[in-house]
This record gives C-alpha cells, structure tokens and sequence, in this order.
C-alpha cells in the first residue's frame, strides 16, 4: 500500500493547470501547422496563421491562448494500491483549480445553471474518479471550452444503424455545428454504454492526442472515414471555407446493451490544452 | 463606424480595427434588452457602436485587458435584431447568426466582422484599454469599452446581404 497526500495531488494539478492556460498539445500544433500548409483557401489560410502567431504568442508572454480558459476538465485513475490521505479529494482539487485560474490570470467561467450567477473561481471542477490497478495516479487534465461544448450531442441510435449511422451521426453533428464551434475542431466520440457512460468516453477521446487511432482496426476505420466526410464539408478554418474542418476524429468504445447504440459527439474547438502527469 | 464606411465593406474583406468597441455577452444582453423593454435608460449609447461579443481574462499587471478573442455570436441571436433596430451599428462575434439578424443588419445597413476564435491572446494585446462601463458584478460579462489597435477582422455580414460563411 503506498499513501499519498492529496495535497500532492492538488500541487500537481495546479502546475498542470497554469501550463494548460497557456499551452497547446504539440499534436494541435503539428496539426495546426501542417493545416495551414496545405490550406488553399485564402481567409482559412489567414486564420490557420492567425491562430499558430497566437499560440506562439501565448508561449512567449505566458498569456492564456484563448479567454475561454473554460471549464476545469480533471479525470484521475487512481491505482487500488493507493492510500489518500489528507484532504478530501474533490476539496483539494477544486482548491487547486481555484489557486491555479487566480495566479494565471485565466476567466472564471463556472456559474449556476438558472440563476446564471457566477461562482467567481473557476470552481467546482468536473471530477471523474476511476480505480485501477497498481500503486500510481494519473492525472489528465483538459479546461474544456463552451463553444464547441455547446455544439456536442448524444444519439441513442437503433443497432439496424450500426456502423454507417455512427458515421452519420458524428458528421452531421459537425456539420450543424458549422461555423459556431471555433473550427477546424477535434472530434471525441464513445460508442456504446450506457447513457452516461457513453458521454464520458467521448470527452476522455479527447484526450487522446491527434493523429493516434483506437487499435481496433473497425473503429480506426469509423475514424478515418468520418474525418474525410468532415473535411468534405467545406466548413474550414472559422467557417471561412477550406480543406480543413477537423484535425481529426477520436473514438472510444464499451460494451452496450442489446437494444442499443449510444453515440456521443463531443466537439473540442481547436485550442487543444490536455495535460497529463503521473504521480 | 459612420455609415460611409459600412456600405463599402463587402463580406470576405480582412480589416484591422482601431477605436472604440463594447463588450456585452449573454448576460449583458438580457439585461440591456430588459432594460428596454422596461423603457428605461441603457448605461451607453447605441447609436453606430459596435458591440463586441466577448468575455476577457482579467488583465495581469501592466496590461490593459487579458486574453480576449470573440465567443459564438449564435447565443446572442435573439438580443441583435432589438440592439440594431435601435442604432447598434455592428457586432463582432465568431460563427454564423440567423437569417433575422442577417436582415436586421441589411435593415440598418449595419455590419458583422468575424474576429478569429481561439486567438485570444492577439486580440488581449491589441486592446490598449479598457474601462468598466456596466454590470461589474457580472463580472467578465461585464460591459467593458475597448479602446483597440489594429484588431484584426473578417467581413462576415456585409450591409448588402453578403455572407463570407
């Protein structure tokens, strides 16, 4: 049995945090990059540029990339073998994101859903707790903005729609999206579970870094066919037309019912700020 | 933005920015428009401003305004008609609007830029002040007048009911 202190936990996540802020994946910028090159389309072009001299600028001053420095996304799979002690977990996380969104000067986004009131720091964070095997933790960590948030969807398809209506369904989702969710996006989808654990694997598919494939090879082809339908759209870069209008299409799987085929379609704009860390 | 200016703009045009522009989102919209709808007093004057759909990141020391790129113009859908009719001469958002905010600007020979999203830190520097005009417990939905350099935009909504989307 090892012990760790939460407050180790919560130490970690505020660093992961600060750097999240002010940092995107350097498969979001590979992707970014190898977008802009490829881009004909004169005002996609434009933006692609905009967008890398903006993340090159955000490194330089340690500026957030974007203001919506969102909505503090924490996922922690803790090894069976591991003690917390300390704090209770959710306080020092949220402690953590509360700390980390003052000192980097990032928006504090999270309010009440009726009354819209805001909570003034940043917190709570969305916390997903899974126990696995071994003595370690790891931390994924993912501020998650609204804009394509609001854009994602979840389909209770019928099993007669199978693989095609998998297809379907994430690329319309994309494309009623248009415009709206910051394109060219990252697109998380789950297959299957339940109703909410379908939701989940769509935004831990995010989390994956752009360009790797599920190793399944019949859901490495949902991908690949989905993405190519996507940028079939001519939605591009901001809506301004354009060969690119995702950077790529991520998806996860578990087991489901015999009645069902849940489809959840997550969308992540492209400032893609996922962090991990082991401790 | 005088209304010379608005009629040449075609949508697709990239133009650079500089002046003054306020800042309103979801909340300072509900709150304007129910202001008017209770005919009382809005806390600025709408005649030819350009509202900005926008939210920043507080600002850190010695600087004028945090990050600050555009949100999705969408969600104020149903506030631009009333804000146009009554003067509001243009918006910067990100993303398409609806076809009735799209003829409330050719109505008015109004206009809509598309400001890059997710390019929140380029347009946080080209903000050389800001100044709290409404709603500070709104915190950063609060109504906020810019005074910017260079921002640079796209044309999305020309007044002669060109789109660039």
């Amino acid at each position: 049995m090892r012990t760790v202190d939460t407050k180790e936990i919560a130490d970690k996540i505020y660093e992961m945090a600060l750097k999240a802020g002010v940092t995107l994946t350097p498969s979001c910028l590979a992707a970014l990059k190898d977008a802009e090159s490829k881009e004909s389309c004169a005002a996609a072009k434009f933006a692609l540029g905009t967008l890398l001299e903006n993340a090159a600028l955000s490194q330089r001053e340690n500026l957030p990339v974007c203001q919506d420095t969102g909505m503090a996304v924490v996922m922690l799979d803790i090894g069976q073998e591991v003690c917390l002690t300390g704090e209770l977990l959710e306080v020092a996380v949220n402690d953590a994101v509360r700390r980390a969104y003052k000192d980097g000067y990032f928006r504090k986004s999270i309010c009440d859903p009726i009354t819209r009131e805001n909570t003034g720091d940043n917190t709570p964070a969305a916390i997903h707790t899974h126990i696995c095997a071994g003595d370690s933790i790891s931390i994924t960590y993912l501020p998650k903005g609204f804009g394509s948030e609001n854009m994602s969807a979840m389909y209770m398809l019928k099993p007669a729609q199978g693989t095609e209506g998998i297809i379907d369904a994430i690329v319309s989702t994309v494309k009623k999206a248009g415009s709206r969710p910051c394109p060219p996006v990252y697109v998380g989808v789950g297959i299957g579970g339940s109703f909410d654990t379908c939701a989940y694997l769509a935004k831990k598919a995010l989390t994956r870094d752009i360009g790797t494939h599920s190793d399944r090879a019949d859901i490495a082809d949902i991908e690949r066919k989905a993405l190519e339908r996507i940028n079939a759209l001519d939605i591009g870069c901001q809506g301004f037309h354009g060969k690119t209008t995702a950077l790529g299409v991520s998806c996860e799987w578990a087991y489901t019912h015999i009645a069902g085929l849940p489809v959840a379609v997550n969308i992540q704009c492209h400032c893609i700020r996922c962090q991990k860390a082991t401790i | 933005m005088d209304k010379k200016t608005v009629s040449e703009l075609k949508a697709g045009d990239s133009v650079l920015i500089s002046g003054e522009i306020l800042t309103a989102r979801d909340c300072a919209h509900k709150r304007l428009t129910d202001m008017i709808k209770k005919g009382e007093k809005l806390p600025f004057d709408l005649k030819d401003a350009i509202i900005y759909y926008a939210g920043p990141c507080p600002a850190k020391p010695g600087m004028a305004s945090g990050s600050c790129g555009p949100t999705t113009s969408s969600r104020m859908d149903v506030y631009a008609p009333v804000l146009l009719d009554l003067g509001l001469g243009g918006m910067i958002g990100k993303g398409e609007m609806s076809d009735e905010v799209r003829a409330a600007i050719v109505r008015n020979n109004a206009v809509y830029f598309a400001a890059i999203g997710g390019a929140g830190a380029t347009y946080g520097k080209s903000i050389i002040k800001s100044e709290l005009v409404a709603f500070p417990e709104l915190l950063s939905e609060a109504v906020r007048r810019l005074t910017v350099t260079d921002f640079p935009c796209v044309v999305a909504y020309d007044c002669h009911g060109g789109s660039i989307y």
